[in-house]
């Protein structure tokens, strides 16, 4: 089977986010005065696996060993057969 | 005794670490290719600064799943010294060798410039030529060195002594106003809990001959040759 996954990866909540902090700032000059701009990345992956269980621990694998820094990501899985 | 000064695509610092190990250090010094998998004939290892693999996902993560940091691994459970330098902390950091993670300044900038250090410790392999205290003048270039650990990683740093450079001014006080990154507790520089893996994002060979404006950098790689010639 074959399956699209998105990945979102972010900054774990309390951490700095200078990226966000500083487009927030930029929103301010247009005019707007949003509470708070957190950033975020989002993946997209494409794989074969035999079934949504091994696709979802094949997910979670990446995630932890590559795509996140468990010291200082959380991240969200979103997968679906396609 | 021979260092390999590891190359990855992107590494830009290689060729000046290489001229300090052999000019003014007066080891013998070698480039090796990130696809070299055996290190097995080698002393110590630096992993010099740049932007390998572009920083793509994120500094350091492509390079430190490459197969050659197995090899550096394994020459660091033996005992001998590695050094990672701005990017190559990067690299230990996101291999598993180092504790914490390096992410943005906290000003989000690339900051380029000369930064004073406290030597905390000089219980390692890579500072036992400075004294305890000391205030040394290295530079920074950097715009992900903004060290961060979760509270229980900085105790465990703190209670083993493991902390070896912070941020500090002149007189050797750690403020704020010190602090080029945002890092917290101004740390700059960390070894592992064996002692013989140093991380740090200042960079020793810029500061190792007169000409440049401070020797300081030079007793790091002086102090990790001694400690390579007593280990023999």
């Amino acid at each position: 089977m074959k399956y699209e996954v998105d990945v979102t990866i972010e900054l774990k909540p309390g951490m700095l986010d200078p990226e966000g902090t500083t487009i927030k700032r930029a929103l301010g000059h247009l005019g707007y005065a949003p509470e708070s701009v957190r950033t975020a990345k989002k993946y997209i992956i494409i794989f074969e696996s035999a079934n949504i269980h091994e696709a979802r621990e094949n997910v979670e694998q990446m995630c932890q060993k590559l795509i996140a820094n468990p010291v200082i990501h959380n991240y969200t899985i979103n997968l679906r057969e396609i | 005794m021979t260092i390999a000064i590891v190359q990855f695509g992107g590494s830009n610092c290689d060729q000046d670490v290489y001229h300090v190990l052999n000019d003014v250090v007066g080891l013998d010094a070698q480039l090796v290719w990130y696809k070299e998998d055996n290190l097995s004939d080698y002393e110590g290892v630096v992993i010099p600064g740049g932007f390998s693999y572009g920083d793509y996902l994120r500094a350091g993560a492509i390079a430190a799943r490459t197969p050659i940091m197995e090899s550096v691994k394994k020459l660091a459970c033996d005992g001998k010294p590695v050094i990672g330098i701005c990017n190559g902390f990067q690299i230990l950091t996101e291999a598993g060798m180092l504790e914490g993670a390096l992410t943005t300044n906290m000003y989000p900038k690339f900051r380029c410039q000369p930064t004073y250090l406290r030597v905390e410790s000089v219980n390692t392999p890579f500072t036992s030529r400075f004294r305890k205290g000391e205030v040394i003048s290295i530079p920074i270039a950097h715009k992900e060195g903004n060290f961060y650990a979760n509270e229980i990683t900085l105790s465990y740093l703190e209670n083993n002594d493991l902390v070896v450079f912070r941020y500090a001014d002149a007189e050797g006080h750690v403020t704020d106003a010190a602090n080029p990154n945002g890092s917290q507790e101004n740390i700059a520089g960390i070894v592992n809990v064996s002692r013989n893996v140093l991380g740090m994002m200042p960079h020793p060979e810029r500061a190792s001959e007169e000409i440049l404006g401070s020797k300081d950098g030079l007793k790091i790689f002086q102090s990790m040759a001694d400690y390579i010639t007593d280990s023999a």
